[in-house]
């Protein structure tokens, strides 16, 4: 029963194509065909959002995606948020406030913030706990990763 | 050990009337995915049966929420923040909002769909409570033509509905309230966020005259499907605000449940736990 598509999708403002099952998860189809490694996998089941990416501006878990529900779609994954090779206002929050501790939640974090800042630039704490309810840290260092949030909130 | 995937197959029809003549030729044969949000948890976990799959998210008629005169109709692929995100979703469907909000986190709600928390037809789901409490009615569709079926009776049994092997869930109606209402919800899970629910609760009356005029509640995680309270319902329609007979609705509400044991709660804590909070809505409601 196998079966194979082209997928072109834009990742991080370049266009990249992979042969690739339909049904292949999204996740591997960035770390392996395309070498995105920042992209993480915790659980496989949608709770821990270490795999968080931005598809279509907005955040999902890629590893819930079968690829050929990305077929055109615009990408982000935490490789395309520094700008000209700078960290973004919230990665430099995130270093400020020492927001990652053993660093496996961080592209994910710094992902749903991203999202949560698009949407709302002025976060306060309840939109940044709403934001981020679907990442979790088990070094549990939430507290720094609130301020780090919040303090982007205020910067932007 | 996650599937191996040249086991499955998937196909992505460009429009509704595509996949609808392949469930005809097939029948039984396709597995329809939306969001994936559930399946791809399977896949994920080596769960999920060899098995053909028709992606119906390219098909734009399955899609979009609209707004007739009595009711508001959603597109099976509906999303829970589309859901979050409609005004006049929040103005007469409160509940529904509010279930949206609580299945999983964003990148869930941004992914997950109406029509397939229904017809995954888990009896833990956060929207069918709301769906039930609202009296809302599903539209299924087959080459055959389309046909309307309540809410309260499409699930049949565990994960069995009242679906034919060659028809997909197509639109829900949701009946637009009118006068004074009373809306209530309340999903209990182990903690706030990403948690599925033990017991959850969802009622909808209108008031008139003093009294409770039109009554429903759904709900969750209590009996093998979502279900309606009828006899907790019957104790209260008609009564006056001042004088609800809440003791009495709360012993009714045993006959409308059968909870177990499962992993995430024992039969014996959801069911005290379902009674009160029905006793929490009806004083609410007493005092509406």
């Amino acid at each position: 029963m196998a079966n194979s598509i082209s997928l072109t999708m834009l990742v991080n403002g370049v266009s990249r194509t992979a042969e690739t099952h339909p049904m292949a998860r999204l996740l591997d189809v960035l770390r392996e065909g395309f070498n995105l490694t920042g992209t993480k996998e915790g659980c496989g089941e949608g709770e821990c959002g270490a795999c968080s990416i931005l598809m279509n501006g907005r955040v999902v878990n890629s590893c819930l995606i079968p690829a050929i529900q990305a077929q055109g779609a615009t990408i982000v994954t935490v490789e395309g948020l520094s700008e000209n090779g700078n960290p973004s206002p919230l990665q430099a929050a995130f270093l400020k406030h020492n927001a990652a501790q053993c660093g496996f939640c961080t592209p994910g974090m710094l992902i749903a913030a991203q999202d949560l800042l698009n949407r709302r630039p002025d976060a306060d704490e309840d939109h940044a706990r709403d934001g981020l309810a679907g990442n979790l840290c088990r070094c549990t260092g939430y507290v720094k990763i609130l301020d780090a949030v919040k303090a982007a909130g205020g910067s932007q | 050990m996650r599937g191996y995937l040249p086991d499955y197959d998937l196909t992505a029809p460009a429009f509704l009337g595509e996949a609808l003549e392949l469930l005809a030729k097939h029948p039984g044969q396709y597995r329809p995915l939306a969001g994936g949000t559930d399946l791809m948890v399977l896949l994920n976990a080596g769960q999920l049966p060899a098995s053909r799959f028709l992606d119906l998210s390219r098909c734009g008629e399955l899609h979009g929420i609209q707004e007739t005169s009595t009711a508001m109709v959603f597109g099976a692929l509906t999303t829970f923040t589309e859901i979050r995100e409609c005004q006049a979703v929040h103005h007469h469907f409160p509940n529904l909002v509010k279930s949206a909000r609580l299945t999983g986190a964003l990148a869930i709600q941004n992914r997950g769909t109406l029509g397939g928390n229904i017809v995954n037809a888990s009896p833990a789901a956060d929207t069918p409570p709301s769906l039930l409490a609202y009296g809302a009615e599903v539209e299924l569709i087959s080459v055959r033509g389309t046909r309307r079926v309540a809410y309260d009776a499409f699930h049949k049994a565990y994960k069995q509905m009242d679906l034919a092997p060659d028809e997909l869930l197509y639109r829900l109606h949701v009946p637009k309230p009118a006068g004074r209402t009373f809306h209530f919800y309340r999903k209990v899970g182990t903690r706030q966020a990403q948690a599925i629910s033990k017991v959850c609760l969802a009622a909808f009356a209108r008031l008139a005259d003093g009294t409770v005029a039109e009554f429903r509640v759904g709900l969750g995680s209590v009996a093998p499907v979502p279900a309606r309270a009828r006899n907790a319902e019957a104790a209260i329609l008609g009564r006056p605000l001042g004088a609800l007979p809440i003791e009495a609705a709360r012993q009714a509400l045993l006959q409308d449940i059968s909870p177990i044991d499962d992993i995430r709660s024992t039969a014996h804590y959801r069911q005290a736990v379902a009674q009160n909070v029905l006793g929490q809505m009806l004083r609410e409601l007493s005092s509406a």
